[in-house]
């Protein structure tokens, strides 16, 4: 089974709201979490994969509960304390801290203003030159695992989401080498390995409840999560 | 590292998310950890530069110039970062053309990838459970939320973002935009009909 932040296929959802919100955020401490974030991430302590799992380890029913962004501050508290960069002391003092605390000086790593265009135009590429050899080609048929791949940690972090696992697909495109989330997330590697765009027919994912066989839906999936179909 | 079924640290912080973010805040601001300036700039920056107008430009050059059309198709991160978006979450770039046969639409069933260089940060319906859960399994019911009818013989495309590739539909020329210059028609695309859930018309 897959964890609650998979829920590609799910039932249950009703319609998609707020189609018509023209804000961005519902209120200010959304936008602080947005930047918080972002200024974090720039410490360096961890990597987009790493930032992700942290939220797909909340508890289900916190992760059903919370807005999206109070996963965000959430899980960014836990990301922050498991890399070191703060304390459960610090959490727990904070409520002594009186507002007009001389804060310390900015750290070495700290993002500071005038280099946020940079570091934000700069991004964070995941492309590599390194890495095995794509077996597969624009045209070839491969079935998927038909469980969670990832090599490192049972049940640890995976693009691979639960409604295309163990189907039949085929490359649609090739995209390079890139970093290999179900490792990275957990500071075990980036294992770069071939990266593949792969198209399933809505009939192969939904069966009979698919609304227009014609339609396709396509994912980009790694190597390693993929396996041969000899046609 | 927190581990399933046990306390996480932020459990520690208010409950309440806006006291929450406000305690995180000043903790690292204590430390120095974070620069408070920085965080007016980045929330600046996404809330008021970087957003659809830079999508629909690159929408717009690509129905107005075929080289670069061209090249978008061949190489879409090289094609967009020419015209200056470049940048987080847009690093690998794929432009989707929609065709009288075809359909294209975007979404993020895992988390909420979204291309932040040519659109800005994600509109909260994009977000939502119900277009992460759906968009795969019902698009045509999705659209039909957003009001978007399809020609009869177009079929759907949807593309699940689940690597650091970033997907921009490119919708249809409407009908009635002859020969007018790029700016004009970069004020017809809306952000939704680069995500694929809307229509360009004039």
């Amino acid at each position: 089974m897959s964890r609650i932040h998979d829920m590609g296929g799910r039932q249950g959802d009703g319609p998609v709201p707020e189609i018509d919100m023209e804000e961005l955020f519902h209120a200010d401490w959304e936008k602080q979490t947005l930047a918080l974030n972002l200024a974090a991430g720039a410490l360096g302590k961890w990597n987009i994969d790493a930032s992700r799992h942290s939220r797909e380890l909340l508890a289900p029913k916190d992760y059903a509960a919370f807005s999206y962004f109070e996963k965000w501050v959430s899980a960014l508290t836990d990301l922050l304390v498991q890399t070191e960069c703060l304390s459960e002391d610090d959490l727990n003092q904070q409520a002594l801290r009186a507002a007009g605390t001389t804060p310390a000086a900015l750290s070495a790593k700290t993002l500071r203003a005038e280099n946020v265009a940079a570091a934000m135009s700069k991004g964070g590429p995941s492309l590599r030159e390194s890495g095995p050899a794509p077996l597969y080609s624009v045209g070839d048929q491969v079935m998927t695992h038909s469980h969670n791949p990832n090599p490192v940690v049972p049940g640890g972090h995976t693009r691979l989401p639960q409604y295309a696992m163990g189907r039949v697909g085929r490359i649609v495109q090739r995209h390079g080498n890139h970093v290999l989330p179900d490792t990275n997330a957990h500071f075990a590697g980036e294992n770069p390995e071939p990266l593949y765009a792969v198209e399933f027919d809505a009939k192969t994912l939904w069966g009979s409840a698919a609304e227009d066989n014609a339609d396709t839906m396509v994912l980009d999936l790694w190597q390693s999560y993929l396996k041969p179909v000899t046609t | 590292m927190p581990h399933d079924g046990h306390d996480h640290s932020h459990s520690l912080l208010p409950s309440d998310p806006e006291l929450r973010v406000r305690a995180l805040e000043s903790i690292l601001v204590n430390k120095g950890l974070v620069d408070p300036a920085a965080l007016n700039v980045l929330i600046d920056t996404y809330e008021n530069k970087i957003g659809p107008k830079n999508g629909a430009r690159v929408v717009a050059k690509s129905w107005t110039d075929p080289e670069f059309r061209a090249r978008l198709q061949d190489d879409a991160s090289a094609a967009i970062a020419d015209l200056g978006y470049v940048g987080r979450q847009g690093e690998h770039m794929v432009a989707v053309e929609n065709t009288p046969e075809q359909h294209n639409m975007v979404v993020c069933t895992l988390c909420s990838c979204y291309p932040w260089p040519v659109l800005g940060i994600p509109p909260a319906w994009y977000k939502s459970d119900a277009y992460r859960a759906r968009a795969v399994r019902e698009p045509r019911a999705v659209l039909s939320e957003f009001g978007v009818s399809l020609l009869p013989d177009q079929k759907i495309r949807v593309w699940d973002s689940t690597a650091e590739i970033r997907y921009l539909v490119i919708p249809m020329r409407p009908e009635g935009s002859e020969g007018m210059p790029e700016d004009e028609l970069a004020a017809l695309v809306t952000r939704d009909s680069m995500i694929g859930t809307g229509l360009v018309s004039v």
